[in-house]
């Protein structure tokens, strides 16, 4: 099986603490630190796991700026065979459509049977997948946290809400955006990647993809984003401050009006 | 401007709460939405929705009796009109059926919509939230050529006036051809875990701030000083450190205790959602800028892995 993994570089939402510039209407992005997308890493490994027991191979694709190559580097140390990078100015400004459209023209340069994205990204806008899906005119199952190959297709799950898991078969070539918890990502030590340091990733740009500036980039971005604001969602928390010991003291005594000491 | 159609999401013949929350987000977009209903036998579901629509177009077809989003989509596709502004919940199934529905429709999409700012022109304003809800931002829209919105569940508060008086349209004659490559199979229910924190008053709930597997330890000792259970955010289930029953939000278990004790959790939505019934909320996070200080009563700017021993201590004096 040929599989294709769309992996993003983003800001790591555990390392920061997402500033807004002086201006007020962009985040501070100096001092972020970046890694692979949380959702991708599962991805990754659950492409890599099907591999190992199915035959195939896997490749892992980004769309960014050169500095995304690190992030392909590492999904390649997991276990992924080749790593594609798609950059080019000319995507500055691209929206979910416009990033699906330049991975549609990735998928159709290659032979995969099975596509897969993490369920999302840092935007939270969990798009990309399924637009791709409907734009390869394949079909498409979101939050996948189990798949099996069964006959000529695979038998996938959902997560839905409550825990529940929703069941279905789906037909190959198809698209599914992986949900985290599907599996346990394998640990990628200094030594990992040293090992594939030296593999070659080619890069794409938008005339090696047949791409024109009329289906990517801002001009065609249908939604853009305007700015950056801190939410002001209700009043707010009420923040102890002082000491331990004061902070511990008044929080004793808030938790045995509220019943929160049994 | 455009027609608006909300897409009414129901179960067993129930509406879901988002189906209120719709009314309300349309009146924010300066109209009123005609109601979507599909399925298989949903004359109840329509009248029920007539009482908070003014119209209500009825898809009924044996294809559509479970809502798998890819039979939905084609639904879709061949009942609205192209230019239709479509607002769809963004829940488990809405992120399955918008950004595909928005290709099929040649429509702009926004997801995970939380506010509205009006609309110019074809310039549709929208608020939503990035990296986890620390920041959020305006985008806009160009909805010329239509739109699909996933609308958060939360923020638009239900309609509950039920005095729309709605007639139901059956469009089911509409319908194409509604084959597709997916076939829903089944749901399986998980098993239930060795402790039902839906049934607890008090919870220590952690989160990534807990860092390490070790550390739950410090959580279990201050729920026994507290009388409380020990429950969790997704990140913990998916590091299998704790059973999913333990697990708070909307892929996990609704809540609903006196008291909350949110440790180390940053407050994602989809955490948020599984908390009920307005708890009393302690919010204990190193990082100030975490979105749970918005929705606690109470925070406190700490490491869990200090402050949880230290106050397990404190109780233990009293």
């Amino acid at each position: 099986m040929e599989i294709l993994v769309c992996v993003k570089r983003v800001p790591d939402n555990e390392e920061n603490e997402i500033e807004l510039n002086s201006a007020g209407n962009d985040i501070e992005t100096d001092d972020l630190v970046y890694s692979v997308n949380e959702w991708d890493n599962y991805a990754v490994e659950e492409a890599i796991q099907m591999v190992d027991a199915n035959g195939g191979s896997v490749t892992v694709v980004a769309v960014g700026d050169e500095e995304s190559e690190e992030v392909l580097r590492r999904e390649m140390a997991m276990g992924a065979e080749k790593g594609i990078l798609v950059s080019d100015d000319a995507f500055e400004g691209s929206d979910g459509k416009g990033i699906a459209t330049i991975l549609k023209s990735v998928v159709e340069k290659g032979n995969y049977d099975l596509i897969m994205t993490g369920a999302q990204a840092d935007a939270g806008a969990a798009q990309v997948g399924g637009m791709l899906a409907a734009l390869m005119d394949v079909p498409y199952a979101s939050l996948v946290n189990k798949i099996e190959v069964a006959g000529d297709g695979l038998k996938v799950g959902r997560e839905i809400e409550g825990g529940d898991q929703e069941m279905n078969e789906i037909t190959l070539p198809c698209v599914l955006s992986i949900q985290t918890g599907i599996n346990e990502p394998r640990y990628v030590g200094i030594r990992g990647i040293r090992k594939v340091a030296s593999v070659e990733i080619p890069t794409m740009s938008a005339s090696d993809l047949g791409l024109g500036a009329d289906a990517v980039c801002e001009g065609a971005a249908k939604v853009t984003r305007q700015d950056y604001f801190l939410p002001e969602l209700g009043e707010g928390a009420e923040m102890l401050e002082g000491s331990t010991d004061e902070i511990i003291e008044k929080l004793i005594e808030l938790l045995k009006a509220k019943g929160g000491l049994q | 401007m455009a027609q608006i159609f909300a897409y009414i999401v129901h179960k067993d013949g129930v509406l879901d709460d988002t189906a209120l929350e719709l009314v309300t987000a349309a009146k924010k977009l300066g109209g009123e939405a005609i109601a979507v209903v599909t399925g298989s036998g949903v004359d109840a579901v329509c009248t029920e929705a007539a009482a908070s629509y003014k119209e209500v177009y009825k898809i009924d077809n044996e294809a559509l009796a479970y809502p798998n989003a890819e039979v939905v989509r084609k639904a879709l596709v061949s009942v609205l009109p192209s230019d239709a502004i479509v607002l769809i919940p963004h829940t488990t199934f809405g992120m399955d059926l918008g950004p595909g529905l928005s290709i099929k429709m040649d429509s702009a999409f926004v997801a995970d919509a939380v506010d509205f700012d009006g609309i110019e022109g074809s310039t549709l304003k929208v608020v939503r939230q990035e990296f986890g809800g620390q920041v959020s931002t305006h985008m806009n829209c160009d909805i010329s050529t239509g739109v699909v919105i996933n609308v958060r569940p939360g923020p638009f508060l239900p309609d509950e006036s039920k005095s729309a008086g709605g007639s139901v349209v059956d469009k089911s004659g509409d319908l194409g051809d509604l084959a597709v490559g997916r076939k829903f199979l089944e749901i399986i229910v998980p098993e239930a875990g060795d402790v039902d924190i839906t049934k607890s008053d008090v919870l220590v709930s952690v989160g990534r701030g807990i860092e390490d597997e070790d550390n739950i330890e410090a959580a279990n000792e201050l729920a026994e000083a507290m009388g409380a259970v020990v429950s969790c955010s997704r990140p913990i289930v998916d590091a299998k450190w704790l059973d999913k029953s333990r697990q708070v939000g909307t892929s996990g278990q609704t809540v609903k205790p006196k008291v909350y004790m949110a440790m180390g959790i940053s407050g994602s939505f989809q955490h948020l959602g599984g908390i009920k019934g307005s708890p009393f909320i302690v919010a204990v996070n190193k990082n100030p800028k975490a979105p749970i200080f918005q929705v606690a009563d109470v925070g406190i700017i700490a490491d869990i892995l200090e402050f949880m021993p230290e106050l397990t201590e404190a109780l233990g004096d009293k």
